[in-house]
């Protein structure tokens, strides 16, 4: 077993940091470990447990401003948000499930260090574009801080964003500032039954291209996925759906699902479920929870939307597994039968395939001997792994923190 | 604003140099007659000038990579361009580096709508990107005043917003994907039309860094369905506190109009008298707000933004009632800079942001500061995002008003970070703010920053003497290991 050390505030990480620069340990950074087996295994000496470091320090809601320490819950500031009508748009995801594990045992800090968005990425962007600000013990054992704690901010090069997604690879993270929005008073789905993934995907394509309704998300469940779902009005259907998610002031989304069933009356048959059943679709959706039951590798590919479809349905004719798509074809989510390898080397060609190299795909779950030899997140191109090396060698120069986590180490010669 | 000093020995090889590009870049590629290099000697900020040594104009992104990987190896300092409207001297050139002006990247390289993108070379205007989707329904969001101008390369360089991104985002929020080429010729690809970024988000990066880090040769741009219906309403006030607490109580509500603007006396009555916008002139503040989206929606928010004028006692409220007078609302706000022109010989437009609650407080001290420094300031600003644009009026040839007009800024700067907020909300830092950084940053943050340099261009060669108020040295490899205390530069150079 491997030594865990918790910090219990700012200056004590700071000194975990540097003593492990002394001593020459590198440090597996966690919150609460809800995403640890999302990645390669670390290989370090000592475990930073971060959990510690928690507390809202500044909420201003007027001024869309959340200052947030890395272990915070992050139901514990959504519940927060929640009671003053704001949340955060991107949706951060719960992917607990996955790994047999309770819901909602994630922090704040994990979601913005994976950098995943939910299924309203799609419109409102992804978690970078909510980080304003971030302080961070770099790897040589300094506090810095960047970005700022207003909404709008060019100053200096954006380290928040470059931060965000970079799974503890660069600094421990002690402090976020991230701008929050007011949330939607009124959502509901619309449900086209029974469409191929072909059919939903032009769907979708001519609902954003051509209506006016305001559909903040989109996805397409085969049938063999709507079975899994929790909400008994998909479970039941016996037949895909295709979902188109509204959001808005009442009216708003009353006038859209209005204009969606005129449109689509004639050509499917179509449902729509309301608010609280959204709210439980879209959180499923988010997490891939469909696939929660299972051990079997699962990935995510994120793909120009356009693809979704063409690609989501190879992959399950040719590799015999289960997929369905999210961000209107943007993101694919695909679990395949092989325990050997996971497909990672037919995913990621056939990716190429057909996006003509515009995309990658990251293996989200599978165990620790597949995730040590196929590598999880998607090979980078030579010029682009050696300024994603370089990059992090600026940050942690000796490699302290999270080493191979999302890459094999490259040591700089 | 000083300089990092040239390189005689540098001047001395500008023939060679001037040949050596040529042969990379023939034709009319290379600029070096006098009278010609002096339309690249500043951008936008026009108090500092420089002749470049040579100005370089590409056409292929091959030429791009060549020039740079020559002008590594021979240890050239590169200025990137676009359309020169920086506003704080980012492209600002140097004696003895080139100007690489990419305005011979103007092609539009393909409209992808079923992806919601488009695909466009870095000197394509900002307008138009529109232009190009706008019988489809579509629009490129970001807006900023210059659009008409700007290029896209230059808005990826500054991250630039424009009135529209309270509720759109920055250019940061608006792109997938750039063709980057780094200083020693390599060339990067980061994202394309796919959303999430692989590996570190490098174009997260890249985005804002001010032609420091690489030079964009290419990007992809999301692109929206325009929105059904835009109202836009014009609120009088008898004060700008009530104003800024309209704006918050707007946003506690949970509404984020498209844009929330505020005009304070001295720039209403310059833009009304400059293009008959129908202002009121009776009123200390002027709120523009524009809501879009589906129809019953506006309406919805219409009222809503009216009662919550009336709650903070708006003396006055028209709203729009057809495109034309829609028009009309914005043509004066958009008009406010070179309205401001009219009525004075020169003007110097400050971009800080604030918590939007401090709004009051900070016009209280720039009026101060207005006395102290004898200078009169008109104000507008985005207040949704507490993004403020003072204009200091000044006349730039009376001895000594320059210089008391940058001093006036700089004082609303520090007081911007002061209250909690950030030197530049949307114009850049370039060199007009450099020396500023140390107010808002540590040494340590701005180390870190600055060390990303070394992953980019270890030689700095690329745009140097911008943003940072201390060249860095990169260590051996790129390793710019400091510990504290012990290789601290104390003979660093400062400009
Ligand atoms: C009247 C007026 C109104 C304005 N209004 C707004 C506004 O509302 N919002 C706003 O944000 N800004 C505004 N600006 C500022 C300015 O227009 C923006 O900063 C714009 O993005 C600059 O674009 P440009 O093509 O002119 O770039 P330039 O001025 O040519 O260059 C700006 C910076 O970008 C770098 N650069 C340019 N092209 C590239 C490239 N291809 N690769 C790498 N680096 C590059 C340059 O080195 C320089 O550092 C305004 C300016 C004016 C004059």
């Amino acid at each position: 077993m491997r030594a865990v050390w918790k910090p219990e505030n700012v200056s004590a990480v700071q000194s975990s940091v540097n003593d492990a620069i002394r001593s020459g340990y590198s440090l597996e950074i966690v919150g609460n470990g809800s995403k640890r087996q999302l990645g390669r295994p670390v290989d370090a000496s000592i475990t930073l447990d971060v959990s510690g470091l928690k507390g809202i320090q500044l909420y201003e809601p007027e001024e869309l401003i959340l200052v947030v320490a890395p272990g915070t819950l992050l139901s514990d500031v959504n519940s927060l948000l929640e009671s003053h009508g704001q949340h955060l748009a991107f949706e951060p995801p719960d992917y607990g499930p996955l790994w047999g594990q309770a819901g909602d045992r994630g922090t704040i800090g994990g979601a913005i260090m994976s950098g995943r968005g939910g299924p309203r990425r799609l419109t409102a962007g992804a978690a970078r574009d909510f980080m304003l600000g971030v302080k961070a013990i770099n790897g040589s054992g300094e506090l810095f801080s960047a970005g700022g704690r207003v909404v709008k901010n060019v100053t200096g090069f954006d380290l928040p964003k470059l931060v965000t997604g970079s799974f503890g690879t660069l600094c421990v993270v002690v402090e976020l500032t991230l701008k929050v929005l007011p949330k939607a008073p009124e959502s509901a789905t619309f449900v086209l039954c029974g469409l191929d993934v072909d059919e939903a995907s032009t769907v979708i394509q001519d609902v954003f291209r051509d209506m006016t309704a305001q559909v903040s998300s989109a996805a397409f469940l085969p049938m063999d996925i709507a079975c899994h779902s929790s909400v008994a009005e998909i479970q039941s259907m016996g037949e895909s759906v295709t979902l188109l998610r509204l959001e808005g002031f009442g009216l708003s989304v009353m006038t859209g699902l209005d204009e969606l069933s005129k449109v689509f009356r004639q050509s499917a048959s179509t449902k729509i479920l309301d608010k609280e059943l959204s709210k439980v679709l879209w959180k499923e959706i988010g997490g891939a929870h469909y696939f929660a039951l299972g051990e079997s590798p699962l990935w995510f590919l994120s793909v120009p939307p356009a693809c979704g479809a063409h690609l989501g349905k190879r992959l399950a004719q040719e590799l015999n597994g289960r997929f369905f798509f999210d961000w209107a074809g943007g993101g694919i989510w695909f679990e395949t039968p092989n325990n050997m390898d996971a497909d990672a080397f037919r995913i990621r060609q056939l990716l190429a395939e057909v996006t003509g190299n515009d995309g990658h795909a990251t293996l989200i779950r599978a165990d620790e001997r597949i995730r040590s030899v196929v590598s999880p997140f998607q090979p980078l191109p030579q010029p682009l792994a050696l300024m994603n090396q370089r990059v992090r060698l600026q940050f942690d120069p000796d490699g302290v923190f999270n080493p191979g986590r999302m890459y094999e180490n490259i040591h700089a010669d | 604003m000083l300089m990092p000093a040239p390189d005689s020995a540098l001047l001395k090889r500008r023939g060679e140099f001037l040949n050596a590009l040529r042969a990379i870049v023939p034709g009319e590629g290379v600029i070096d007659d006098h009278a010609s290099l002096a339309a690249y000697e500043c951008d936008a900020l026009l108090a500092y000038r420089q002749r470049p040594m040579l100005v370089v104009l590409p056409e292929t992104v091959e030429q791009v990579s060549q020039v740079l990987a020559y002008c590594h190896q021979v240890g050239l300092k590169v200025v990137p361009r676009g359309s020169g409207t920086s506003l704080s001297g980012g492209a600002l050139p140097l004696e003895d580096g080139i100007v690489l002006a990419l305005g011979k990247f103007n092609r539009i390289l393909e409209v992808d709508l079923a992806n919601r993108c488009v695909v466009v070379q870095p000197g394509v205007t900002n307008a138009s990107v529109t232009d190009a989707v706008s019988d489809k329904g579509f629009y490129y969001a970001p807006d900023p005043s210059s659009q008409i101008i700007c290029s896209i390369g230059g808005n990826v360089a500054e991250n630039s917003g424009g009135v529209h991104c309270l509720k759109y985002g920055m250019t940061s929020n608006n792109i997938l994907g750039v063709e980057l080429v780094l200083m020693d010729g390599s060339i990067l690809r980061l994202g394309g039309k796919h959303l999430d970024p692989q590996a570190l988000d490098l174009l997260g990066l890249i985005c804002g860094s001010e032609g420091l880090l690489g030079v964009v040769t290419e990007v992809t741009v999301r692109v929206l369905r325009s929105p059904e219906t835009q109202r836009a309403l014009l609120l009088g006030f008898a004060d700008v506190e009530s104003a800024g607490a309209c704006v918050a109580d707007i946003i506690a509500k949970g509404l984020i109009p498209a844009a929330m603007e505020i005009m304070d006396k001295t720039a209403i009555h310059a833009a009304e008298s400059f293009v008959h916008a129908g202002y009121p002139l009776d009123v200390e503040a002027l709120l523009l707000v524009e809501l879009d989206g589906p129809p019953v929606e506006v309406d919805h928010f219409v009222d809503m933004v009216s009662a919550t004028g009336r709650k903070f006692g708006a003396v006055s409220t028209r709203l729009s009632n057809s495109e034309a007078e829609r028009k009309k609302f914005w043509a004066g706000r958009k008009a406010a800079f070179p309205a401001i022109g009219q009525i004075s010989p020169d003007y110097y437009c400050v971009d800080g942001t604030i918590p939007r609650r401090m709004l009051p407080r900070a016009l209280r001290e720039i009026a101060e500061l207005s006395e102290i420094f004898g200078l009169k300031v008109a104000n507008v600003f985005h207040a949704g995002d507490g993004n403020l644009h003072p204009l200091i009026l000044y006349n730039a040839d009376l001895q000594g008003e320059l210089e008391r007009a940058e001093a006036f800024g700089a004082a609303i700067l520090k007081l911007c970070v002061e209250l909690g907020g950030v030197l530049t909300g949307e114009h850049g830092v370039g060199v007009e703010k450099r020396d500023l950084m140390e107010v808002q940053f540590t040494q340590t943050d701005l180390d870190q920053q600055q060390r990303l340099k070394c992953a980019f261009d270890p030689d700095g060669l690329l745009n140097p003497g911008k943003v940072f108020p201390t060249l860095h040295r990169c260590a051996e490899q790129g390793r710019v290991h400091v510990h504290r205390g012990e290789m601290r530069f104390p003979d660093v150079e400062r400009f």
